[in-house]
């Protein structure tokens, strides 16, 4: 089961933020399919948040296909991104890891490492050179 | 759709003062409404006309399409807690489960009961002796166990610390996702409102701002940034609500439900809080320019 957690003032709505971290968690295999979401009176005791702006969320994730409520039950993950490429994220996640280290080495703060990071994949070639 | 809160031209007077001029409002039953703007914009005096603790000196309002206070049934519909969260200091929270069952037909000694054994409270405690933060929620139970169709809270986190107000909010919330309940809340405290509320009323200077779907507000409205340059060739369905120039930049707040194309402008999205505040800012150059038209003539 995931739990959500809200930003407040970053200009992503609420509902946005959960939809958001409802995706990442499926591209990074934190949530399945067949895993089940919080119902929505869990995420607005926990969070405190509006239950319209939760049913909201997982009525996107629902129309995208990636979740359907079943009445009186929950809502489920019932599809999800690549999985193939769970494997191949565990190895990238380590090198991730190697450079991030080299970085902090090389002096490189949080904030540098970051910038670093986005502008390189922001002009890395957008797909794969065959 | 049915309307929790309905105003045509309403307005209330005091002496020559205006407390609420103008207001034209329909919110639509199921939400929970955010009632933002400064001290003495005349949020509570809203709130007390639709409670029909006040009558309105011109226009009319309709609470759950029922004139306010018309009716024993109709104030039954109705849950309404006043600024400070008042409870009776000399008797014990028992005694206020009593009271409000003795005082309202519809009242479920079940749901209060439960909310205050959930809350941690003892029954026999006097309320002068509990926190801030278990007096508000007391005033909460007893508001919610009357099982009203409408919610009308006046400040109700305002004077408590970040975790009651964060506990406060989150059983507020559940009693929305449980009995389907429309709610209006008043706060200046926007970080909060942008979680619960999904309806957005902005008071400033006795009048109505802004008013709409939280969702659609922040979707259609933006902040440009560009040159400094002048503002008449926006195009016409651009609303300018804020502008500022320093000599070289201009920075405006819009609303517009097209996109902002021309590329002269970067174009921002806007949290909820500088949507307030923009509005709260156009208010009080108004007020500003009103003024100085008097002294002038």
């Amino acid at each position: 089961m995931i739990e959500f957690r809200l930003n407040g003032n970053c200009g992503v709505s609420p509902y946005q933020q959960i939809v958001q971290q409802v995706k990442s968690a499926l591209r990074l295999g934190r949530l399945r399919v067949g895993d089940q979401l919080p119902t929505v009176k869990e995420v607005v005791g926990k969070v405190a948040i509006n239950p319209n702006t939760v049913l909201k969320a997982y009525r996107e994730l629902e129309h995208e296909g990636l979740v359907a409520a079943r009445p009186g039950i929950g809502t489920f993950v019932v599809n999800t991104f690549d999985e193939t490429t769970y494997a191949a994220q565990r190895t990238l996640r380590r090198s991730l890891e190697v450079w991030i280290e080299k970085a902090r080495r090389a002096g490189l703060d949080d904030e540098s490492i970051e910038a670093l990071f986005v502008d390189t994949f922001l002009f890395a070639p957008k797909e794969l050179v065959r | 759709m049915s309307s929790a809160l309905a105003a045509i031209d309403l307005g209330k007077r005091y002496g020559r003062k205006w407390a609420l001029s103008k207001c034209t409002l329909d919110i639509p039953a199921g939400r929970v409404v955010g009632l933002v703007g400064p001290n003495g914009a005349g949020k509570t005096t809203l709130l007390h006309l639709a409670v029909g603790l006040l009558r309105p000196s011109t226009g009319s309002i309709t609470v759950l399409d029922q004139v306010p206070a018309c009716s024993a049934q109709q104030l039954g519909r109705i849950g309404f807690v006043a600024q400070d969260t008042p409870v009776y200091a000399g008797l014990s929270v028992a005694a206020h489960l009593q009271m409000g069952a003795a005082l309202n037909a519809s009242w479920d000694m079940q749901i209060a009961e439960r909310r205050i054994s959930d809350l941690g409270l003892d029954p026999k405690q006097h309320a002068g002796r509990l926190s801030g933060g278990q007096r508000a929620q007391l005033a909460l139970t007893l508001a919610i166990a009357k099982r009203p169709s409408l919610l009308l809270l006046d400040e109700p986190v305002a004077s408590l610390d970040p975790l009651a107000r964060r506990e406060f909010l989150a059983i507020l919330m559940d009693v929305v996702a449980e009995h389907n309940v429309s709610v209006i809340l008043s706060s200046h405290l926007v970080a909060d409102l942008e979680r619960v509320c999904d309806h957005l009323v902005v008071l400033a200077a006795s009048r109505v701002q802004v008013n709409g779907d939280i969702d659609d507000l922040l979707s259609t409205h933006h902040r440009l940034v560009g040159p400094r340059r002048d503002l008449d060739n926006l195009p016409d369905t651009v609303h300018v609500v804020e502008a500022s120039h320093t000599d070289r930049q201009t920075t405006v707040t819009v609303r517009s439900v097209d996109p902002i194309l021309d590329p002269v402008w970067s174009v921002e999205p806007l949290t909820m809080e500088d949507l307030v505040l923009a509005y709260m800012g156009q208010a009080e150059q108004q007020r500003r320019d009103l003024v100085r038209l008097k002294g002038g003539t």
